[in-house]
Parts: structure tokens; sequence; C-alpha cells
């Protein structure tokens, strides 16, 4: 009676596997060879012999295209029931699908087309089979895309889907897609009235959702998902589009202007439109640098008509017609240049990493956050935060405090040492940008400041002298080009080996490159664009090791009274 | 065969509790010819569960404190000369101080009876052919066996079925099979409409007048099949020993779990629930934001403490709760931590244990769901017949309601060779498993026992009202003065199939000081209060109302050591009965640690084979194989543990 159990032995068993498993290509191969040698012809069979492939492996894209030709196909041929029992077949045919892969972009892909198809799709079955299945993975973002489709096709009401987040959240808070739904939701359904800024909230459902945020961030303050979406609480909208400088000059006959963003100006387009003294004037679009692309700053040249000294002043405007803005300056009788132009100071242009209307509200996240940062010293995303928040409150007030985070920040997280001074020269030129605006001056200071990076150069048209030394600075950009009254420009002591930027600067005189590492005469050609340039100052870099470097730059540079090397 | 049991067997296994049961089905799987009695006419000993008509009858035996009247055929003329007995006692003496308490209205009618009520717990049966006997409590029988019918998810349940293949989780669980266990008629409700209460939770209280929310005394009778009372009050940690053997040996089908809902914990006079999870602190409104962090932190620690032993090392000569006060959490944290979590007391855990017993914890939460803990729908009792079945499946034989009276041991060898049973039938065999409290005082005597006191209650609503009414919660009451211990409060819901609608079944638990009533009755006293028909007017009355109690204590056999009985022979091996911890782990151990002794070398509990591997060829076609067609529907969820549940401790990157 009581015997064991007779029980094949592992080898058997591996063996029995293999066996099914070459028997299981086998069918998969032949009916894969069956369905491409049926190529146009698109009968049921061949919905039923793609099923079968598809039902063991539903990422096969070519197939799903086959089942919708011959769906597409069918629909003319079938009566109104025989494709009702057609759609529903596949519907459940899709379900198996997800459900052998649910993250399967076919599958998900071809089930929205089907419905897309239908009369009168049933979207609430659709949407129970969402939460049938962000139930078991609550953050499978091919269902979340899914729901996101059904829920804006059967039009339900932001506010059932919003609760349908919070009862994700509340189960487990590290997923993305149920924050991002929320921040596209949430502007739905407070919308602002037309004059405020563009996808905001109104203040008191911001600090439910910034207390909510918190509670992930205090619970886990390693989860990214909660502190991605308390940095699109804080942000705002991009800015809108606007001149925010324009500058003419008499000398170079030239007018420049600097946009909020870049934008391509090709030639013969009516992107920019100028007016001189109220009349069209046509005019060839350029960049600073010549190359022609998306750019913040374009010039052109004015005909000497426009520029003559007989009437007391001239007008000129310019009408960017994309972004619905425009300036105008004046060239009075007498002056050399004239510009007008938006104070960065006034216009919290370097605020909008972070911002919200009140400071009040990002006052008490900052103090939040300080408070979270003394029980987790260490914690980056916490870092990172506290610094947007304090640029975003006062730049300046909070400069030094900034920089002691930047410190630690970098400590805590090495592996983006260089975003980090990158991230850190970018305030630092902004600040000094601000300091320079509060002087009045056109002269900014940047030495000993530890920049890696040169940004908002657009931002600095004005300005005449210009000082980069000790810096840890590799090269002078490009986008240099944009600073069309520079005089003066010193960058000793830094680690430059290009200067492309240098290029075609009408006012530079004085450029001193001491210490650096220019190592070849070649890589000062972009200066012999420069026609004032009459004093250079290469001491220091090794090509000055080199012989015969005098002669090869004096022959590069013919017009340069003083090349020290 | 009809009238007699076969006359020999390789194990022969007296006492249907856990531990035996596990036993039992460990040597039936290994092969071993199995016999497994009990003399009473339930499974479980210790460890059943009762309807209310069950847990009526089993208090009437210990009441009456009847002897049984010994009718049975002298055993001492069956004893050679060279041979010598351990006679068996007859009586059970392992729960003490019993004492009932009805506080619900007694209507008139007094005869109600139990709808469909089994009466299969009478003392009185105890008598019985042998053939009815045998044939009667063969597994699986329709009336006897509660797990027989098979509990597993609706094939359409899918996809959540893929989630958790090896144990069935089930929040939806009712589904037409199940229903049979109510075939009877004046069952008003069917199971499954209980469910759809549950998406309603308060609407009866609200809807409804006041006095239709009145439950009598009748009422629980007539209802008293809704009932499955549990002597002892456990639950299954959800990584513990019990869980992972019931998952192994894929016994796991033939039982249905729910998750534990809340932990709660009794504070200043009020129930609160205890954030323990991260959903959990993330949820939270009691604790600050610093709290939130506080918590998380030390919690986090606590999972991998063992890594940072620089934490905790110059504290370890000092109590936990001291530990805790130097880890900056507010008194509050304090509090969780110590008596919720760790579950330790106040005075008596030194640091490591604590932070043990914190790990521990925290590894188990997030399998199932927010809590560490499973609770087996339709009670505790369930889980040895489980056991049972897996050993009745590889061939194992069933008596109920079967006595042994005698061991048979050989003068010379000092070796166990049979069995006398009530019958005068001689059973030989080669292990003998003997649950403690069939020893006679003989055996004994040198035995020391501690005692869990243990009381039973019913009431009307939960202790801690929430939007859902059903909750299924775990709330430690510490001991109030130095020396007492604290109580373990487990509140089951209607939806664990352990008390009818309406009500909740609340079971106390605590290590004896005294008798049962004086340990517990203060804890009832802070947490419940007397149902009186009077006071309908107070509409809020703030705690939940006794309907009934019960009080008893019962006998801890758990840390006896088996060198304290007397001149037990090497191949008669004791089991103990339950001992006063929360989980199961003991019992495990136990069967475990004695399987080895008698089938040493033998894999414990392994996975039924797949029914593909099975080779059913002619010529070793037996009977058996029509027993070993069940496997296959067994083997079609391979057993692998779940990963896609959340865990708090797979923090998402």
């Amino acid at each position: 009676m009581h015997g064991r159990l007779k029980v094949k032995t592992s080898e058997e068993q591996a063996e029995a596997k293999r066996l099914e498993r070459e028997q299981k290509l086998k069918l998969y191969q032949s009916a894969t060879r069956t369905v491409f040698q049926k190529a146009g012809e698109l009968d049921e069979s061949v919905l039923e012999l793609t099923s079968q492939i598809l039902g063991a492996n539903p990422d096969f894209a070519t197939l799903w295209n086959c089942r919708r030709e011959v769906l597409q196909q069918l629909e003319a041929q079938k009566s109104p029931e025989e494709l009702a029992a057609l759609v529903k077949t596949e519907l459940g045919f899709l379900e198996s699908c997800l459900r052998v892969n649910p993250k399967s972009y076919g599958t998900w892909h071809h089930r929205c087309w089907l419905l897309g198809r239908l009369p009168e799709p049933n979207w609430a079955r659709e949407l129970e089979l969402c939460a049938r299945f962000l139930e078991v993975d609550e953050r499978n973002f091919h269902c979340w895309d899914y729901r996101r489709f059904v829920a804006a096709q059967a039009a339900v009401p932001p506010a059932e889907e919003l609760a349908f987040t919070d009862s994700l959240i509340t189960r487990n808070f590290s997923n993305y897609s149920s924050w991002h739904y929320r921040s596209c939701l949430l502007p739905q359904l407070h919308p602002q009235p037309d004059s405020g800024p563009q996808g905001r909230l109104p203040e008191d459902v911001l600090l439910k959702e910034l207390e909510l945020v918190q509670n992930a961030f205090f619970t886990d303050p390693n989860d990214q998902s909660a502190w991605f979406y308390h940095r699109w609480l804080l942000g705002r909208a991009d800015p809108q589009d606007a001149l925010r400088c324009l500058h003419v000059s008499r000398d170079e006959a030239c007018l420049t202007v600097s946009l909020s963003r870049p934008v391509l100006v090709g030639s013969g387009t009516e992107t920019l439109l100028l007016t001189v003294d109220k009349s069209p004037l046509a005019v060839e679009w350029r960049t600073p640098d010549g190359r022609t692309r998306p750019s913040h700053v374009w010039l052109c040249d004015l005909p000497a008509a426009s520029l003559n000294d007989q009437l007391p002043q001239h007008t000129f405007r310019v009408i960017w017609t994309a972004g619905d803005a425009q300036k105008e300056c004046v060239l009075l009788k007498g002056r050399q240049e004239g510009w007008c132009r938006d104070s960065a100071t006034d216009e919290q242009l370097f605020r909008c990493e972070l911002s919200v209307e009140k400071s009040t509200v990002l006052q008490s996240e900052l103090e939040s956050c300080k408070e979270l940062q003394e029980l987790e010293p260490e914690n980056k995303w916490c870092l990172l935060t506290i610094i947007l928040l304090m640029r975003a409150l006062d730049p300046l007030l909070y400069e030094k405090e900034t920089l002691q985070y930047f410190q630690t920040l970098k400590a805590v997280d090495p592996m983006r040492a260089a975003y980090l001074d990158d991230l850190r020269s970018k305030f630092l030129l902004e600040n000094s940008v601000l300091k320079m605006e509060y002087a009045e001056v056109r002269v900014l200071h940047l030495g000993h400041k530890d920049l890696t990076v040169l940004c908002h150069l657009e931002q600095l048209l004005l300005v005449t002298h210009l000082d980069l030394s000790h810096n840890r600075l590799r090269a002078l950009p490009p986008a240099l080009a944009a600073l069309r009254c520079l005089e003066v420009l010193q960058a000793n002591d830094n680690a430059i080996e290009s200067l492309d930027g240098v290029t075609s600067l009408p006012r530079l005189q004085e450029l001193s490159l001491c210490n650096n590492r220019l190592w070849q005469p070649t890589l000062l050609q972009p200066l012999a664009s420069c026609p004032r340039l009459a004093l250079l100052h290469l001491q220091g870099n090794p090509l000055c090791q080199a012989v015969g470097t005098s002669e090869h730059l004096a022959e590069l540079l013919p017009s340069v009274n003083s090349i020290l090397t | 065969m009809a009238d007699t049991l076969p006359s020999e067997f390789d194990v022969i296994v007296i006492g249907t509790g856990l531990p035996e049961s596990i036993i039992a089905a460990a040597c039936s799987r290994s092969g071993q010819r199995v016999l497994h009695v009990d003399s009473r006419s339930y499974y479980g000993g210790n460890w059943a569960s009762f309807s209310f008509s069950g847990i009526l009858s089993w208090l009437k035996e210990y009441q009456e404190n009847s002897d049984v009247v010994n009718e049975s055929p002298a055993w001492q003329e069956q004893i050679l000369e060279n041979e010598e007995a351990i006679v068996l006692s007859r009586k059970d003496k392992t729960i003490q101080h019993v004492e009932v308490f009805c506080y619900a209205s007694q209507d008139l009618h007094e005869d109600v009876e139990e709808a469909g009520a089994l009466q299969k717990n009478h003392a009185s049966v105890i008598s019985g052919s042998p053939t009815e006997a045998a044939h009667s409590a063969y597994l699986p029988s329709e009336d006897e066996s509660l797990c027989t019918v098979s509990c597993e998810m609706p094939t359409e349940q899918t996809p959540s079925s893929d989630l958790e293949p090896a144990l069935e989780i089930n929040d939806v669980e009712v589904t037409g099979e199940k229903e049979k266990r109510y075939d009877d008629k004046t069952c008003v409700k069917s199971a499954s409409e209980e469910e759809t209460s549950e998406n309603v939770p308060t609407a009866e209280d609200t809807a409804l007048p006041p006095k239709k929310n009145r439950i009598t005394y009748s009422q629980i009778i007539k209802e008293g099949r809704r009932f499955n009372i549990d002597l002892v009050s456990k639950l299954l940690y959800s990584r513990g020993l019990l869980i992972d053997l019931l998952i192994k040996s894929n016994v796991s089908r033939y039982a249905e779990f729910k998750n534990i809902t809340r932990i709660l914990v009794f504070r200043e006079g009020r129930v609160e629930q205890v954030p323990c999870s991260r959903a959990d602190v993330f949820n939270s409104k009691q604790l600050t934001m610093v709290e939130k962090r506080m918590l998380m932190k030390f919690l986090t620690f606590c999972m991998e403490y063992e890594k940072h032993p620089d934490e905790y090392k110059a504290y370890e000569e000092i109590t936990f709760s001291e530990y805790l006060k130097t880890q900056k959490l507010t008194p509050n944290l304090r509090y969780f931590v110590l008596h919720s979590i760790a579950m330790t007391s106040e005075t008596a855990c030194n640091t490591v244990d604590g932070l043990k017993a914190t790990k521990n914890f925290l590894r188990c939460l997030g399998r199932y769901g927010n809590t560490p803990f499973l609770f087996p729908l339709y009670g505790q009792g369930e889980l040895p017949q489980c056991f049972c079945r897996m050993c009745a499946v590889f061939g194992g034989i069933y008596c109920l309601r079967h006595s042994v009276q005698c061991l048979v041991v050989d003068k010379e060898s000092r070796k166990c060779k049979a069995i006398i049973d009530q019958f005068g039938q001689r059973i030989i065999s080669k292990h003998f498993l003997v649950e403690d409290s069939y020893f006679s005082e003989n055996t004994c005597s040198h035995v020391q026992y501690r005692q869990i006191s243990r009381s039973v209650l019913i009431t009307d609503r939960s202790v801690l009202k929430m939007d859902s009414d059903q909750q299924i919660s775990i709330l430690t009451v510490p001991g109030e003065e130095p020396g007492t211990f604290a109580v373990r409060v487990i509140e089951l819901c209607p939806s664990t199939m352990t008390c009818m609608k309406g009500t909740y079944l609340v079971h106390l638990t605590c290590t004896s000081s005294k008798t049962a009533r004086e340990d517990l009755e203060p804890v009832v006293q802070k947490l419940f209060t007397p149902y009186t028909e009077t006071e309908i007017e107070n509409e809020e009355v703030e705690k939940p109302r006794l309907l009934w109690a019960l009080y008893f204590n019962m006998r801890d056999s758990s840390d006896v050591s088996r060198n304290s009985y007397n001149d037990l022979p090497s191949n008669v091996y004791v089991c103990s009965g339950p001992d006063c911890g929360l989980g199961n782990d003991n019992a495990v151990k136990q069967a475990e640690t004695l399987f080895q002794l008698i089938c040493p070398n033998e894999d414990f509990c392994p996975p039924p084979p797949n029914p593909e591997d099975i080779i059913i060829d002619g010529d070793s076609l037996q009977s058996e194989t029509s027993e070993f067609s069940v496997i296959p529907e067994a083997n079609s969820e391979t057993p692998k543990e779940s990963t896609s549940l959340g865990n708090p401790e797979e923090a998402s990157q």
C-alpha cells in the first residue's frame, strides 16, 4: 500500500524540458513562416495564425500590423453583429496577451487602436482593466499611459482621476506616473484666470500638495519621485517670449537684439521685423559667430542712410513676430550707440528655476527642507532643493550659504561633481550680473570664482570690460561672440584650449590669455577677425616654448600691434 | 480491514495538534506508514477552532468534569512477560478555571438551536463501534474535515493570481463552493452577500434604527456556525517558519489567509493605530514630519542593525526601552516600537533582543500586505487539519474519537513496540509520537508547567472605528505593574469567517500570573463595556460592548524538556501543546526536530512532485494512484515567492 512515488530524475526532467522547448520553437517558427507566406491575404486565418504567435510572444510588432490590416479589411466585409463578435474576441485576446506581458508596447498600442475604431467603446470596462493592472503593478507606465488615453476619450472628470492617483500614492508613493498624472490633473481642476501664469495652482491647493509631498520625502528622503514632484510644484511655466535687449552702434553700423530663447531667423523669413523711424527696413540677420543655428542673439548691418547725423534722433524698433514681442531704442544725434534692455533684477530673470507668486510659500518650504537636512545631512535631494529655494527667494542674500551647500553636496554626491560645478558657475555668473546692474556699470568681474562654464552670455551684450581670470574655464565658447561692446577681455590663469568665441568682436582692443593651455599658434586664428585688437598677452602658454612662435603669430595676426609671449 | 485497523505501522501519532499534524504529514510524505489518532471528536486538540455550539459543548465537557467511564476491554492481559506498559491518561487536564459570562439579552424561547449544527463535539459520542470510528474519521470525509473543500481563487482572478502563486491571500475570498459549508437553509445570508456589505461599511450603522443592531444571545446561537472560535490565538508571521513550510510543502493550497490590517496600541486610555510600514508612515496623520523621519530612520537601521554594531554595541547591557531613549525617538515613537513593533516588555528585554524582534517584524512587512501577519480564514484550527489532509493524501490513516490505552514497552530493549487502543487492538510500530496531554500523572510527576491565560469575547463593534469595518487588528496592552505580562489582543471581523455579521471576535492572551479572569479582566474592562439593555439612550457609547465572554487557562508545555518525563523509551517522542507566543515557529521547529529523529536524512515536507514527472507505468500501478490523482491540480502553481509586492526594504531608487 505504502509505496514511494516514482519520479523522474533531474536529468530526465531536463531532457523532457529540452524536447518540449524544441517542439515549441518548431511550432513558433513554422507559424511565423506561414504568416509571412500569406502576406497580402487578409482573411481570418491570418488572425488565427498571428494569435497563436502573439499569444506566446506579444512583442512581435509586425504581426500586430498584420492584424490591423486584416481587421480593417473585415470591417468592410462583415455585418455589424459579426463585427461586434470579432471585436469582443480581439479584446479578450488582447487581455490574455497583456497577462503574458503587461508591459508590451505592441499590445497596449493595438488596444488603443482598436478602441479608437469602435463606434461605441465601453470605456468603463477599460478603466476597470487599467485599475486591475495597476493593482498588480502600480508603476506599470504602459498601463498609466493607456489609462490617460482612456480617461481622455471617456472624458472622465479630473477629480475622479485625481482620487485614483490618491489611492495609488497612498499605497506606495514611489510612483512617478501617479505624481506626474497629478501634475496634469491639478491645473485642469483648478484653471487659473487668464492673467495668471500658465499651469500654476491656487495657493490653497498648492499648500495641500506640498504637505502631501513633504510627507513623502520625510518618510523616505531618498525616493526621487517625490522630489521631482516637489520641484514641479514650486517651478513656474516657461517665461514669456521677450526681446531682452536692443543695441545700435553707429560706428559698426550694426543693430543687435537679444531674445529670451534661442531662435533661428532664416533669411527671407519674417521672424524679426525692423522698422527705422517707423518705416520698415529689409535687412539680413546673422548670428555673432556667423553660424546659422538657433541663437539668443541676432544682428544686422544698417545702411548708412538710417544712421545719418542730420536728424536729432533715429528710432529703431524690432518686432519678434512669433513671440509677439517688440522693443524700441533711440540713437541720439552725436551719440555712438543707443540701447534699450530689460533689467535682470526687475524681471527676476534668474529665478525662473523655482518660483511661486508667494515667497512665503517658498520660505516655509525652505524651513522644512532645512529641518530635514538637519536630520539627514547627507541627503542630496534635500541639499539641492535647499539651494534652489534659496535662489528663488533671494540669490544675493543667500549667496554665501548657497556656496556652502554646494560644497556639502559635492562631497556627498561626487558622481555629479561636474554637473554641480557647472550649476554653481551659472549661479555665480547670475549673481555677478545682478551686482553689475545694481552698480550701473558695464564692467563685469568674474575673477577667482572657480567657474567651469560660461552661460547667460546673451545677457552681457553691453559689457565693455570682462575679467575671467583665475577660473577653471577650458574654452571661450562661441556664445562669447555676442559681447559686441567688449573692449578688454582678461582670461588669465584658466585652462583655456580654445578661443572659438573670440571672433568678430568689433571693439576688442586688449586680450589677456596668460597661463592657459594654448599650445599652438593656429588656435589663435579666430582673433584675426577682431579688427581693433592691438594688445595680446600670451605669456605662460605652452606655445611660447616653441621656436618661431612669434613669427608665426605675426603672420597670423598682422594687425595686432603687440603680442607678448 | 473493515473492522480493524492494520496491525502494523511505521509511525503512530497520538494527538492532532499542529506539531503532531506536521510530523504526520512529513512522515507520510517521506513514505512512512502513518496512523494518526486523537481521542477527541475533533481535529487539533488545543489548537482547534469551534463553532459557537461547539465551544459550548467543549465547555460543558470541562465544567461537568465528568470522568469517562472506562468501558474499554482490559489491556493488562495483552502485556507479555517481557513487556511493560506506559498507561496513557484518558482525561485532558490542560484546561482550567473556565468561566463564561453572557451579557447579550437571553430571549424567552429557549429551544433555539444552532442552524445546521453537526453535534460533532458531544463528549458522549466517544464510544462507538470500531467500524464507525475508523470509517467516519477517514480523511477526507464530507462533514468532519472542514478543509476538504478546496478554496482556491477563481481562475478568472488573474492577473492578481500570478502575483502570489503559492499562498492565496484573498480579499475576495468566498466563492460558490465555500458556501457549501453553510448549506443549511436557515442561513439567510450567503457568504458572498456578506462580502458586498464590506464595501458599504457603515451604511447599516447609520441607515437602520439602532434597535436593529442589538444582537441577542439567541441570534448568536442561531448563527453559531458563523463562529470559528480558536482555543489558541496566534497569527502567522509572513516570513515565519510556518508560512515557509506551507509554501514549500504546497499545503498552502488547502487554506486561505487574510492579512492583518492594523497594528494598534493602547496608550493613555486610547486605542491608536501604529504606523509601521512605509505607506503607513507616509499616510499617518498623527505623526509630525520630523517624527516620520525619525521613525523611518530607526526602522531602516533595525532592518540591518547587525551591519552597524557601533550604533548599539555600547548599549548591549541595558534594556531595549532604555536604548530607545538614546535614539532621539519621541516618547510616542518609543512606545510604538517597544510595545507594538518589537512587542517586548519594558523591563525584560535587552537591546539586542529588541533589535532582533524589530527586525523580524520589519522583515515580514510587505510580503503579503502592510502588516507582517496573516490569519487563516475559518480560524487557526484549519492549519492542523491542512497538514492532516496532506498526510492522508500520501496514505496516512486517520481515526478520531480513538483513544489509546497504553504504550507497550519491551523490557529488554527499552523500546516501545506497540500501542493498545480502546478496543484492545494491539498495533505495532517503530516510532510513537505522543502529545504531552496524553501522558498520565505517573509519567509527568516531575514536570513543571506554565499556564496561558486566555479570554474570548464576542463584541458588537471594533475597538477602533474606521471607514472600513472589516478590519483585523492586533493590539498590545502592556502590563501595568512590574511583574505582570503584556496582554495580546487580536480582534477578528466577520470577513475572517470566525464570527457572525455585526459582531467581532476578540481573543486575549497572556502568560498567566493568576487565573485567566484575574489576569485579563482588567484589560477587558479598559477596552470594553458590558452590554446592558437599558442604555439605548446613550447613542455614542465609546467602548465596544461585550455580548459574551469566556475565560480559561491553558497549560503551556512548550518549555518542558524531554528529560523531565519519567521512563520514556527512546522511540517515544513528545509533542508539546501550544505556547504563548504570537507566531507558530515553535511548533514547526519542534516538528522538524522530531521528524529528523524519526527519518534522519530525509527532506522535511518537500514539495510534491510535478505531475508530469510522476511515472505511472503498468506494473507499479497501485491502489494509491487514485489518491494521487489530486496532485496534478496541486502542482499547477509552482511554489515561488512573490517579489512584486512592494517591500519596504526594497524601496525603489
